[in-house]
């Protein structure tokens, strides 16, 4: 208890004594204090691990929902909450409120602040108006907004301290992703894939939100700050334009690669981590190329925003697979060396293992055994091919206007942004999947600033003989095995999170926050909230008692088929059971539930 | 479909939200054959199956445009999201003027925590060079006279089609 108050004192005198020290410093620091969850995903390599275990394995089936909050917005609710000292800052889809909620006196709301945007914002977010998160530093909670407006906040009265606008809206980029700090920077991507926006990545200064770099995802290398001689892919400098090169003429400048995912930082590489997008439009035959460096896992210098190292997982896309999803940096063992390890599982289905300091590709086998578009990646050095996938011919969709069947996985990948978690016990990562399959027919679009850009038709359905979309997976990163699967009957589009407790936690689609053992996946809990679950499962202690958060509010990409449910083709009308429509189980509304164990 | 008559379409559509509101889509049956495109007896677009379930072209591209343009928003097989509204139900009461007036100058419904937006696509062509067919495979939906999924099968594309697509799109 005496440690607690201990804590709880210097969280809130880091909170209110602002830039007595460098952002970074005090961000380290309160990452490691497990009673507050400082950044998005925990810290900065983005694990999603907390060392708290008062719920543990024995006890984690006693626990119940000791506090909720509604958010007053019916869109999809992604991301989580954050907790610093004794105050929770939570932020909505579109119109993007922030409530600061008193820990020490049941949530009640200290600030609120609602930003004034035009509506005209929302329909060009292509899968809903969603939020992920909110950052924190230097006395201040960060907020992306949905029209791209960067603005920082004062984390003790709301007031606004700076406003920036990082895009244009009118012309489709908008902002879903959570902002980052990284050292005395705040770091924010772009979405708009399907919308020809070429994406970016953006450096403010924490302190007065002047822009110190931006890198783009593809142009001439003044753009993306590629340096021909020193960044590397896979151990061999890229030369010079390796991004125009790829590409026909212009179309780069409508090339998509956009930044929505999530970033992890290495303080001590100074090396700052993330994915890019999809390349515009959905319609292959239309860009040909590798459509460089879309679909890429990317190191940069997060001073100058210099690309270290890059690594084009899916060249000239076919399918829709964003390289966005989480990149998690790990300490660990690998055939009797210690290795900084990278490890990332892509849209395209495939788990990748990184060496982070050079990028080099460790390990690259599939996290979902039905995953039919490519048979392997080539991990022969000495082959022209070298990383690249290993392409199945019929699975490819380059013809324009034939309908391209059964590929697996469907356009929203073997997993989409829902973050992995990472335990340091079990060295097992936890995985939310989909499971879903597609027919894909590409045609003809013409490009319209602001209008979307996409040029294929997608029917989606579970794999042949599944009737599961979803599995919930533990990982083994250093072979690239599953070590264990839960099947879900929806895709798993939560976030995970694991314990010291042993435990892990994910929510699902209609609802469940469930909690499951790291070592077996077997289920030891589960509660339904109010509505269907997109959120980040978080952990925070307060007044002595570990809580466990999540977000509820269906919606995103998978709201698309929320009122409808799958087909499978072949079954026409009157699909049932397995296909059968979410708004079966769940509704609209975003709510917080906060649960404990009891307290007597 | 030529381009003046897409104009005048667009024209009458910039009006009709004033006149059209009570003005359901009335009987689908097919009528005449306008190059390859089927009218009812009102002289708007629709929808015909033969015997066999084989779909008329324009539904067929309707279905294809649909799910690429509409969607993302309005669910697969015009069956809704959880922020858009099934256009297989909105078509059983919306006719074809006011559908179009509603794709040309887009439609906003705000407040109570979910603000529904719809863009305007008048100057879209992935859109608007394709809206007869997609209102006729929507109007189609909205009968349940085509499943939801893909049509099993369609009649060829017909060659004024191709022409008035080329002239559209500006290729």
């Amino acid at each position: 208890m005496r440690k607690l108050l201990l804590a709880s004192c210097f969280g809130v005198a880091a909170l209110f004594t602002a830039g007595y020290a460098v952002a970074n410093d005090e961000l380290i620091k309160l990452s490691a204090d497990p009673n507050q969850w400082v950044m998005p995903a925990g810290n900065f390599a983005a694990t999603r691990y907390s060392e708290l275990k008062q719920i543990n394995t024995d006890n984690v089936h006693k626990i119940a929902p000791a506090w909720t909050f509604s958010t007053g917005v019916l869109r999809g609710h992604e991301g989580a909450p954050l907790v610093i000292g004794d105050v929770m800052f939570l932020q909505a889809p579109f119109p993007n409120t922030v409530f600061a909620l008193d820990l020490n006196n049941d949530g009640k709301i200290l600030w609120k602040y609602e930003p004034k945007q035009d509506p005209n914002v929302i329909p060009v977010m292509c899968c809903d108006t969603v939020n992920r998160g909110l950052s924190f530093a230097d006395g201040k909670i960060f907020l992306h907004q949905a029209d791209t407006t960067l603005v920082a906040l004062d984390a003790k009265t709301g007031a606004v301290v700076w406003s920036v606008k990082d895009g244009d809206a009118s012309k489709g980029q908008t902002g879903t992703d959570a902002p980052f700090v990284f050292k005395d920077k705040v770091l924010i991507g772009v979405s708009g894939g399907e919308f020809g926006v070429r994406g970016w990545v953006s450096a403010y200064n924490i302190k007065d939100g002047k822009l110190a770099w931006r890198g783009y995802s593809e142009g001439p290398d003044s753009d993306t700050l590629i340096d021909p001689e020193k960044t590397t892919a896979l151990g061999k400098p890229v030369g010079k334009d390796s991004s125009t090169s790829t590409w026909q003429g212009d179309q780069w400048k409508i090339g998509g690669g956009d930044t929505w995912g999530w970033y992890a930082f290495d303080p001590d590489l100074n090396l700052m981590y993330y994915g890019s997008g999809n390349p515009s439009t959905w319609n292959p035959s239309q860009r040909p190329g590798d459509n460089k460096w879309s679909m890429s896992i990317w190191a940069r210098d997060v001073d100058t925003g210099a690309v270290k190292w890059i690594y084009q997982m899916t060249p000239h896309d076919e399918w829709d697979y964003d390289g966005v999803n989480e990149m998690i940096l790990t300490d660990q063992k690998m055939d009797g060396k210690d290795r900084k390890l990278l490890t990332h599982f892509d849209r395209n289905g495939f788990g990748y293992t990184l060496d982070r300091v050079t990028g080099e590709l460790l390990v690259a086998n599939k996290f979902d055994p039905k995953v039919n578009w490519a048979t392997g990646i080539n991990m022969d050095k000495a082959s022209p091919d070298y990383g690249r996938p290993i392409r199945v011919a019929a699975m490819s969709t380059e013809k324009e206007d034939v309908n391209h069947k059964g590929i697996c996985p469907a356009a929203l990948g073997s997993k989409d942004e829902q973050p992995a978690a990472y335990s340091p016990q079990t060295e097992l990562f936890y995985v939310p999947t989909n499971h879903v399959c597609m027919d894909y027919e590409p045609f003809k679009v013409s490009y319209t600033a602001g209008q979307p850009y996409v040029g294929s038709t997608l029917s989606m359905y579970p794999p042949e003989g599944d009737n599961n979309m979803g599995n919930f997976i533990a990982w083994d990163a250093k072979t690239g095995k599953i070590v264990w699967s839960d099947p879900e009957q929806f895709s798993v589009w939560s976030g995970a999170l694991a314990t010291a407790g042993g435990v892990v936690f994910y929510g699902t689609l209609e609802g469940y926050l469930k909690a499951v053992d790291a070592k077996t996946g077997k289920e030891l809990y589960k509660f339904k909230t109010p509505s269907g679950i997109i959120g980040n499962v978080m952990t925070y202690e307060h007044g002595g008692r570990q809580y466990v958060a999540i977000l509820s509010g269906v919606g995103g990409w998978a709201g698309i088929g929320l009122a409808a449910g799958l087909t499978k083709p072949q079954d026409g009308l009157g699909a049932v059971g397995g296909y059968a429509a979410l708004s079966n189980y769940t509704a609209l509304g975003g709510t917080l539930t906060v649960f404990a164990l009891p307290s007597d | 479909m030529n381009f003046s008559k897409l104009m005048l379409g667009l024209a009458l559509a910039l009006a009709a939200p004033l006149v059209a509101r009570a003005d359901p889509p009335g009987d689908p049956a097919a009528v005449t054959n306008d190059h390859g495109m089927w009218r009812d007896k009102n002289g708007d677009p629709t929808y015909k199956v033969s015997a066999d379930g084989s779909v008329d072209w324009y539904t067929y591209s309707g279905f294809r445009r649909y799910h690429s343009e509409c969607h993302v928003c309005h669910g697969p097989d015009g069956e809704g999201s959880s922020y858009a509204p099934a256009l297989a139900d909105s078509l059983k009461t919306i006719g074809y003027a006011e559908f179009f007036g509603i794709v040309a100058g887009g439609k906003q419904d705000l407040g109570a925590g979910q603000e529904k937006v719809m863009p305007a696509f008048a100057d879209n062509k992935n859109v608007m060079c394709y809206l007869n067919d997609i209102y006729v495979y929507l109007r189609a939906r909205s009968r349940d006279a085509v499943p939801r999924g893909r049509p099993p099968k369609h009649e060829d594309k017909p060659p004024e089609f191709e022409q008035a697509e080329t002239k559209c799109m500006g290729e």
